[in-house]
């Protein structure tokens, strides 16, 4: 007890000398956490360090593949230690939702503001855009490929070996999407109809994939010849020298988001971060170090990114509108999640 | 009638054996209480309190079908790899047991030397081998045996296949073990008395070598029980076994009690498994270590 209060003492006693002394020299920090690997160092270059440098900050920074039951720890254990997290959008909402992530005020973020609607929440900001594609084998396809759900469903016009995640999110998209369903029409979703139709395609799948690797191994391997797997992953076994290539018509367009945790130790450096993170420069040098779309749209107007470089992005404007917005917003409620649930029964049937 | 009051030398002396044995094994103890013991039980009470006591874990498990059938399925697949696993490596063993000491060390260290790759390896090995443009597949229809490729991983098959080649060791010593014991002087005292090789076989060397038998499938089944990677990565995402349950519900339900709820009923299935089997035979025996 004693030493505790010791060093409260002690705390306050560097603090009083910081603010007589050189308050405007005491640098402001964050924690920033990301998922780690070529991704986080894509955003080290594009984003973080300029950022860094704009702000007059020190970002220090942590990696975890999963953040969510750190968020649950370290917010629940009343004192959390990271500020600013990218995490897929529905964590953000879910941890919104359960007192774990920080209530955003949008006037203290104007670049954020300036974002359509459908691309923040009351407690996020969409930091990358990833997509959920209808790929498949140049090979067994040369001409006349699938180019949507319908194609894909339809295995007498494109006989060939099938593969879908092991996963209702984006899987019940797609299957609502090739029973006639607009893409824009989507949410909520009709599950019962959703399953209806993935019970018509399950003869038919060969691999129900879980990892992305696993479904980039397939597809390289000539073990299926269409699948729906994420964008980067396609391009990748492409770039390779796989004969494979994927449409964004259709696809599910996905997203990892900006939040900050309840109670973050630098709550306001956070959101000054938090704004200068998606400015539409550094949003656009994203896509020149990875084979994700930026967050912020606004970054295509930038003229960083080349217009043959944006026609692979699945956030492109032309891309986007081809494809369905994921609402996390529905994934996270009583509904989405009883979905959820329902997968597994779906898979044992 | 002497009833004494000071203790039998003997006894004491045994007493301190005891005492001196005890404090030889508690840093082992500790290591099993504090990694083994208390996590488990800390999980297991996970499952009947989340905010006050709850049997809805438990409920669940026993009222959704999605449960009980990666149960049964994983009781379906833990029979059939075992077994196979017998069918192979009973003669495996019992070739071990009557060659020359120098051929059987050579067969043992073959048995054993997969050990040294990783398990994740040799499922990607097995992936390599059976997928559709696989080495087996590609060789069958250079053979011109099949036209269209067989369907060999990706499903229940595959998995059968990849645990098989895993648990095959935990067969084959077992059955080694016991049949080293087996004096070589029945078979000749079976033979001096007029049975052909197969009858004294069947009915001297079989019975005897009955408790490897025991103790190996119980081995490979228990440990088939919970197996994660390989039904992972060659089941094709329909092969759901109990352990893929358990990943599963922490997603699902993101609190560890619904998926340790899942985990006690498994490990409640071994430990009656192992009581019935204790019934017949000392597992320790058989496993060679007394």
């Amino acid at each position: 007890m004693t030493a505790i209060r010791n060093f409260g003492f002690g705390c306050a006693l560097v603090g009083a000398i910081a603010l007589s002394g050189t308050a405007a020299d005491a640098a402001e920090q964050i924690t920033f956490v990301s998922q780690g690997g070529a991704y986080q160092q894509a955003q080290t270059v594009a984003i973080l360090d300029p950022s860094a440098k704009k702000l007059g900050i020190t970002i220090n920074q942590d990696s975890i593949p999963d953040a969510w039951p750190a968020i649950k720890t370290q917010v629940g254990s009343g004192k959390p230690i990271w500020d600013v997290v990218d995490t897929p959008t529905g964590y953000c909402l879910r941890g919104g939702e359960q007192g774990l992530i920080e209530k955003l005020d949008f006037s203290k973020i104007p670049n954020a503001a300036a974002m359509p609607e459908a691309y923040r929440s009351l407690y996020s900001v969409s930091y990358e855009f990833y997509s959920s594609v209808l790929a498949f084998s140049q090979k067994t396809f040369p001409k006349d490929a699938p180019n949507s759900w319908a194609d894909f469903w339809d295995v007498k016009k494109f006989p060939g070996r099938r593969a879908l995640r092991n996963h209702p999110i984006a899987t019940l998209e797609a299957a609502l999407m090739a029973d006639g369903v607009a893409p824009d029409k989507l949410y909520p979703l009709d599950v019962d109809r959703a399953f209806r139709k993935l019970e018509e395609i399950k003869p038919h799948i060969t691999v129900w994939w879980t990892s992305g690797a696993q479904s980039a191994q397939l597809l390289n391997d000539g073990e299926v010849d269409m699948e729906m797997a994420w964008n980067g992953r396609v391009s990748a076994v492409a770039k390779e020298g796989a004969k494979v290539a994927f449409t964004y018509n259709q696809g599910i367009l996905q997203s990892t988001s900006l939040c900050i945790l309840k109670g973050a130790p630098n709550l306001a450096t956070a959101v000054k971060f938090l704004n200068e993170a998606v400015d539409p420069v550094h949003q656009a040098n994203l896509p020149l170090h990875i084979d994700y779309g930026p967050g912020n749209p606004k970054a295509f107007e930038t003229n960083v990114i080349k217009p043959e470089r944006a026609a692979q992005l699945p956030s492109e404007p032309a891309n986007a509108a081809k494809q369905a917005l994921m609402s996390y917003a529905w994934w996270s409620s009583p509904a989405g999640e009883a979905a959820e649930k329902r997968w597994a029964s779906f898979m044992q049937k | 009638m002497l009833t004494t009051s000071v203790p039998d030398p003997s006894q004491k002396h045994r007493r301190r054996e005891h005492g001196l044995m005890l404090a030889l094994v508690s840093p082992a103890l500790l290591v099993i209480l504090a990694l083994i013991v208390l996590p488990v039980g800390w999980l297991a009470w996970q499952s009947i309190y989340h905010d006050g006591f709850t049997l809805e874990n438990y409920r669940r498990v026993f009222t959704e079908d999605v449960y009980w059938r990666s149960f049964a399925l994983t009781f379906e697949i833990s029979l059939a790899v075992t077994g196979i696993a017998l069918l192979l490596g009973y003669p495996v063993a019992y070739l071990a047991n009557s060659v020359p000491k120098g051929w059987s060390i050579l067969i043992l260290s073959l048995v054993v030397l997969p050990f040294w790759t990783s398990v994740l390896v040799r499922a990607y090995a097995w992936l390599v081998l059976l997928q559709r443009s696989g080495v087996i597949n590609q060789l069958l229809r250079n053979l011109e045996w099949i036209s269209e490729p067989l369907a060999l991983v990706h499903n229940t098959f595959g998995t059968v296949v990849a645990t098989v080649h895993i648990l095959l060791p935990f067969m084959v010593l077992p059955l080694y073990a016991t049949m080293q014991k087996i004096p070589n002087e029945l078979m000749q005292a079976g033979a001096s008395l007029g049975a052909s090789p197969s009858l004294t076989f069947v009915r001297v060397f079989l019975p005897l070598s009955l408790p490897g038998v025991l103790a190996g499938c119980t081995m490979v089944f228990v440990l088939c029980l919970g197996f994660y990677i390989t039904p992972e990565l060659l089941g094709g995402g329909r092969t759901v076994m109990v352990s893929m349950l358990v990943s599963r519900n922490v997603e699902l339900y993101n609190q560890f009690g619904a998926a340790s709820a899942v985990a006690v009923v498994l490990l409640l299935s071994v430990l009656a498994i192992f009581v019935v089997v204790s019934r017949f035979i000392s597992l320790d025996r058989a496993l060679g270590q007394k």
